[in-house]
């Protein structure tokens, strides 16, 4: 009961008010908005400037780190309380479950009652801070405003120094987005479809030019404070964004042609592939099916592969004429198998960059050998230490006690280290 | 046989003061054996410490190990710490580089292990909140895999500064008053709260930000290890939310979908707005403003794929000069105006030195979108083909004729081809008036990107020098555009 009390400190608008008399009581809110923002697939709390508590006021810390406190049986990572303030929303995006035209039920949050659940949670080290979104209503401004709200409250009156991710509404004012800025750790804009006519097709009221000009001017105005000492705190840990895989008809291809150029253009610290997954009430437009959980997964792996493994967006799927990355083996192992020539290595003498394309050797491995090779010259058993275990690399590798079988082709080893084809299904 | 006996098992200082005296001894490795003071070895003879040490120094990354793996539960650890410092100083001083030397190996998996469960403390340690005559004090129960409360309490005392907590683990706890951390015994579980109102709110919220179409059971239990689970509020959820999954998922994929919402006027309200984005070409702009707006949407070229936006012209509607450079760069495309970045900068730069004044001028390019490949967190730029500088004639030639300048001044041979339809070289161009059509004249000079691009800075600045004495000439011929000040 103490808790409830707490949370009724309101200083809403009298219409405010009037729009709160009919809304359900404040633990359906936070199940109802916590559903409604649960597939925004970000939960990121890492890459914020360290900061802690120590002076004698307010709470918390963020450690530069992020801290998953919890896990759901979809394996996905709990780190923030992620809510929407509210799940009405004027526009009408099909694949959206807080679609104007959904008949999901609606729910919105006062500012206290964010403020108070976020506080009382964190106390209690269940989350390492908020991710705070919400449904376009009235108008962009109004909107941001309030998200803008909730965070000022947090950091200027309870002096929280928590993880505060905010999702910038494209279509808000610059004076709003800088405000949000400044208590944020991290903004974000969803670029939601792969491709113009994806979003034109399924977010009517959502334009690229705005989602990729608000970009533009978050990345302007993060280097521009990045580089300037003295300038005002702007969204410290950056911008990223989501893309949906499987509502449109983008092929793989096309999507990582779509990341290259955005992490190029924004400087964006990740790319979030979102499984179009079906909701209750769902628009006939849209694919009614189990979510391709396994292509989102091998996107992420090609995405890793052309941030951390130097890795063309290009090459990936080179040669390859549906442009769809192989559900069953890694998209790695895939390249290698169409590139036999490159290989077997000498991981010995070979570079760096050559390593780091060998199939199961990761970067922090590639780095220990590295370092070991200059040393003492590595043989297989060496390698299967440094990595755990050595079956992946083996056709791919050469080492003065090891060298591959020449005449192998790449459908024998693909044979004979492919996990068996099974029945791709939900459970 | 030797035997040492520690008091403090986590504390690298006198692991230090024992390794010392064994190191001044040079008492092998396989000749003394290690153990705690509870599980005291009665047999064995004390090393001898009253030796001189003769100095000797370890590389710093094996004091940051031992100091991690101290707090590791094994028994073992001490005597391979020693077993690898021995090693560092008789056999290899490079030893902490061989990853792959085993006895290091085993010593950085323990490493691992240990930090894994500092880090899983952060994450699945939960605090319950109670109310004594001090006001709110939270206290929570955890069971580490290791060593580590001491190692933990560091990162409490930031986050939780300002709060009273305890934390009670089976091997003692931890107390913090807002002031000062105090060491206390274990205490049983029993001693903890059992309950806090807002573990309610939390499975709550847990619940909810489940999607059970992507219910993923083993990553679950990879990430969130089950021996944790007994001390979350969350997890007696888990069974059930699993065994829900499958029927909501189906419901969801049962329920007949929604027809998407008409208008009022009864077409499909994303076909009306997909219509919307057609480029009107139809209608011809009469002044910039609406040219400009009409160009913001041009689709005449692939090149709008990855680009942020068209970068239009700027400068005044009647502006007696008009330079024409060859496509936006990564500032301008992120910026929106053209002649903002590096090379619009020593464009400014050559203009004021030729007396000219910016904001008399109108700038713009032959190609209006940012051509580009991308590499990792970079653009590069790329130079646009035939096609993309003949498609993009079309804004170029009205921007012209609603300006109606006295003179065009082309900035590189991509501005020279967009304006009179041929390859021709910079250098052959130079410096010569030609008039292209009635009342309008060119004239042609190098691209000021093309400067910076120079490697030799001789030969920079003496290009340099060139192009503000083209600008020069162009202030001479156009009285008009001079800086007045």
């Amino acid at each position: 009961m103490e808790q409830r009390q707490k949370f009724r400190i309101d200083t809403a608008t009298p219409k405010e008010q009037k729009e709160n008399m009919a809304s359900p009581d404040l633990k359906t809110k936070l199940e109802i908005l916590a559903d409604a923002a649960k597939y925004d697939a970000s939960c990121a709390s890492s890459g914020a400037p360290k900061r802690d508590s120590k002076n004698g006021k307010g709470m918390g810390s963020t450690t530069g780190a992020g801290i998953c406190h919890s896990y759901t049986p979809d394996g996905r990572c709990v780190s923030l309380l992620k809510i929407l303030l509210t799940n009405s929303c004027i526009f009408d995006c099909t694949y959206c479950i807080n679609r104007r035209s959904s008949n999901v039920r609606r729910a919105r949050f006062t500012v206290d009652e964010v403020v108070g659940l976020t506080l009382e949670f964190y106390k209690r080290n269940y989350i390492e801070g908020l991710f705070l979104s919400s449904g376009i209503i009235r108008d962009a401004d109004y909107t941001m405003e309030q998200l803008v709200a909730v965070a000022r409250r947090l950091r200027e009156e309870h002096h929280f120094r928590g993880y505060i991710h905010l999702k910038a509404i494209p279509e808000a004012s610059q004076e709003l987005i800088a405000q949000a800025g400044r208590h944020a750790d991290r903004l974000s804009i969803n670029i939601e479809l792969p491709t113009e006519t994806g979003l034109a097709q399924y977010a009517p009221e959502k334009k690229q030019t705005t989602i990729r000009g608000t970009m533009a001017k978050l990345k302007l105005r993060i280097d521009e404070v990045q580089a300037e000492r003295k300038a005002p705190r702007f969204s410290p840990s950056g911008q990223s964004t989501q893309m949906i895989v499987g509502a449109d008809g983008a092929n793989d291809a096309t999507i990582l042609t779509t990341s290259a150029a955005l992490y190029a253009s924004y400087g964006l610290r990740r790319i979030y592939y979102s499984a179009f997954s079906p909701i209750p009430d769902s628009s006939r437009a849209l694919p009614l099916k189990a979510p391709p959980l396994m292509r989102e997964h091998r996107l992420y792996q090609a995405d890793w592969l052309m941030r951390y493994y130097g890795f063309d967006s290009s090459e990936i799927l080179a040669g390859d004429a549906a442009g769809m990355l192989d559900l069953e083996i890694d998209p790695k192992f895939a390249w290698a198998l169409r590139n036999r020539a490159q290989f077997p290595l000498d991981v010995n003498a070979a570079p760096r960059e050559m390593l780091l394309r060998v199939p199961g050797l990761g970067a922090r491995t590639v780095d220990r050998m590295i370092e070991t090779r200059r040393h003492k010259t590595l043989r297989l058993d060496d390698i299967a230490r440094l990595k755990g275990a050595v079956k992946r690399a083996r056709p791919f590798i050469v080492t003065p006690d090891h060298r591959p079988v020449q005449d192998l082709d790449s459908a024998a080893i693909r044979a004979r280290l492919a996990p068996p084809p099974k029945q791709l299904s939900l459970f | 046989m030797y035997r040492v006996t520690i008091q403090n098992e986590t504390s690298l200082p006198e692991f230090r003061d024992h390794v010392r005296t064994l190191i001044g001894a040079r008492i092998k490795p396989r000749d003394v054996t290690f153990s705690t003071a509870e599980s005291a070895d009665l047999f064995g003879e004390t090393p001898p410490a009253d030796r001189k040490v003769p100095a000797f120094t370890v590389p710093g990354a094996y004091v940051e190990l031992a100091q991690v793996v101290l707090s590791h539960r094994d028994p073992a650890r001490f005597a391979l710490l020693y077993e690898l410092l021995w090693r560092l100083l008789h056999e290899d001083r490079k030893l902490m580089s061989i990853h792959s030397d085993p006895l290091l190996h085993k010593l950085r998996h323990m490493e691992k292990s240990v930090r894994r469960d500092l880090h899983k403390m952060t994450a699945f340690l939960r605090f319950r909140k109670v109310e004594d005559d001090d006001g709110e004090l939270y206290i929570a129960w955890f069971e580490p895999q290791h060593l580590i409360l001491g190692a933990a309490a560091a990162f409490f005392i930031k986050r939780f500064a300002n709060m009273r907590w305890s934390i009670l683990t089976p091997d003692g706890t931890l107390n913090w008053d807002t002031n000062a951390l105090s060491y206390g015994p274990a205490v049983p579980k029993a001693q903890a709260p059992q309950d806090d109102a807002m573990e309610d709110w939390w499975r709550s919220y847990y619940a909810s930000t489940f999607n059970p179409a992507r219910v993923n059971p083993e990553m679950m239990r990879s990430e969130m290890p089950v021996r944790y689970w007994k001390n979350l509020p969350e997890t007696s959820l888990i069974p059930g939310m699993i065994a829900a999954a499958r029927a909501r998922t189906g419901a969801m994929l049962d329920t007949a979908p929604t027809e998407p919402r008409k208008n009022k006027s009864g077409d499909i309200v994303m076909r009306e707005f997909f219509a919307s984005d057609a480029p009107q070409v139809s209608v011809i702009a009469g002044t910039l403003a609406a040219l400009r707006a009409e160009a913001a949407s041009c689709r005449r070229c692939p090149l709008y794929g990855h680009a942020t936006q068209t970068v239009f012209g700027e400068g005044p509607e009647r502006a007696p000069v008009v330079f024409v450079g060859e496509q936006p760069g990564d500032q301008e495309d992120l910026g929106g105006k053209p002649f903002i970045g590096p090379a619009g900068q020593m464009f400014d730069r050559a203009l004021a030195e030729a007396g000219i004044a910016r904001p008399m001028v109108y700038v713009t390019n032959a190609v209006k979108h940012f051509k580009f490949v991308p590499r990792g967190k970079k653009r590069i730029h790329q130079k646009p083909n035939a096609g993309e500088v003949e498609h993009c004639r079309w804004w170029l030639e009205r921007e012209l004729t609603l300006i109606q300048p006295k003179l065009v001044v082309a900035l590189g041979a991509t501005a020279v081809k967009a304006l009179i339809g041929k390859d021709v070289k910079i250098t052959e161009m130079r410096g010569r008036l030609l008039t292209i059509r009635d009342g309008l004249t060119l004239v042609a000079t190098a691209h000021p990107s093309y400067l910076l691009r120079l490697p030799d800075a001789a030969v920079k600045a003496a290009e340099y020098g060139r192009f503000v004495e083209d600008l020069t000439a162009v202030a001479r011929y156009l009285p008009e555009i001079a800086k007045t000040a």
